[in-house]
């Protein structure tokens, strides 16, 4: 999943300071799993914006509307019956949410109120880490279903580094280091020949370097 | 602030602090009038929200009284609502109401004398602090 974190409150009303009517959106995906902006989220900044305004004397009134995917224009969509009541929009979305509306309602400020991190998986309740970097090419089944580009402080392609000691990463003991992880898990597999072998140079157009990304399939484009 | 009289919403969990505030009674034991208790069936029930909604209506604390550690009917339901109460007091002082308006106690079933003293003591200390502030910011916008 995408991960996010609430901006800072400070931030947040310095953001919505202008503004004396709101509309609070937030996403049943993603950032509802990770507990940073769906409905219970919502309702949390909603009151705490409230308060904060009532207390600094400036009411502000937020209303609060929950998308089942505010990255798809299709729920975006189901903003429009309402958004001219408002003075701005605050997404509680990922970043692709917070541009999906931005898009559909030009006229309108479409503001971020969470951080977007990283893609992640949980590792317990209340713990995400970050498992991929979307690098478009992906090599975990040479690495035993461990990425050495997300899990690897210098994103290495055949390490481990000399920083690895003990099973960790010389930038904290608290992490672990990812050429340790691969090595255990290619010999938990009898794979360990593919740890021999020299990955090429990483043609790192496919990621982010080749500029912005898209994917076309004209199968399902109407 | 004499005249002064806290409205504090106890979030009180049914298996431990609820029969307290009852034992309390039946000890004809005697605290603020302010004190409103809410029967939960745990306070690993308490939503952070309800925290806040209870402020937003205009309480001027809010205690959540569980079980005593280690007590809980559903084993870490207390633990739960503690770490829930820290970040709400967080979130609170983040926008400038002071998050010791909000706390988590723990008593046993047993403890009648205890609730009605926490609640005294903790109604008092939010007559130090004075009424929720939202209510005054309210005032100054009307």
């Amino acid at each position: 999943m995408i991960t996010a974190e609430r901006k800072p409150m400070e931030e947040i009303f310095h953001s919505v300071e202008p503004y004396g009517k709101i509309l609070l959106v937030g996403c049943n995906e993603c950032v509802t799993v990770c507990h940073a902006g769906g409905r219970k989220e919502v309702a949390m900044l909603a009151s705490a914006l409230r308060m904060g305004r009532l207390k600094q004397g400036a009411p502000l009134t937020v209303d609060e509307m929950t998308l089942e995917r505010q990255c798809d224009p299709e729920y975006a969509e189901e903003l429009a019956l309402v958004v001219d009541q408002y003075d701005a929009v605050c997404s509680m979305a990922c970043g692709c949410g917070v541009q999906t509306v931005a898009e559909r309602y030009q006229g309108l400020p479409v503001l971020p109120m969470v951080n977007t991190e990283f893609m992640g998986s949980s590792e317990k309740n209340g713990v995400w880490a970050e498992r991929c970097a979307g690098c478009g090419n992906c090599v975990l089944g040479l690495t035993g279903g461990i990425c050495p580009i997300a899990r690897c402080s210098k994103r290495i392609f055949n390490g481990p580094c000399g920083g690895s000691s003990k099973g960790k990463c010389e930038i904290s003991p608290d992490v672990d280091c990812a050429w340790q992880l691969i090595w255990d898990r290619l010999k938990q597999l009898g794979q360990t020949e593919l740890y021999s072998q020299i990955m090429a140079p990483k043609d790192w157009r496919s990621a982010r370097d080749g500029g912005p990304r898209r994917i076309v399939r004209e199968d399902m484009a109407i | 602030m004499s005249d002064f009289e806290p409205v504090v919403v106890v979030f009180a969990c049914d298996y431990c602090a609820y029969t307290a505030a009852d034992v309390a009674g039946r000890m004809n034991l005697s605290y603020p009038s302010g004190v409103r208790i809410l029967r939960v069936p745990c306070t690993g029930k308490v939503e952070p929200l309800y925290i806040m909604q209870a402020l937003q209506k205009g309480a001027d604390g809010v205690l959540v009284a569980g079980c005593l550690v280690g007590d809980c009917h559903f084993k870490n339901g207390n633990l739960r609502a503690a770490a829930r109460v820290k970040r709400v007091q967080t979130l609170l002082d983040d926008i400038g109401i002071d998050g010791q308006r909000v706390a988590m106690v723990n008593v046993s079933a047993g403890q009648g004398a205890k609730f009605a003293e926490i609640a005294t003591e903790f109604s008092n200390k939010i007559g130090e602090m004075g009424p929720n502030p939202i209510k005054q910011g309210a005032k100054a916008a009307a």
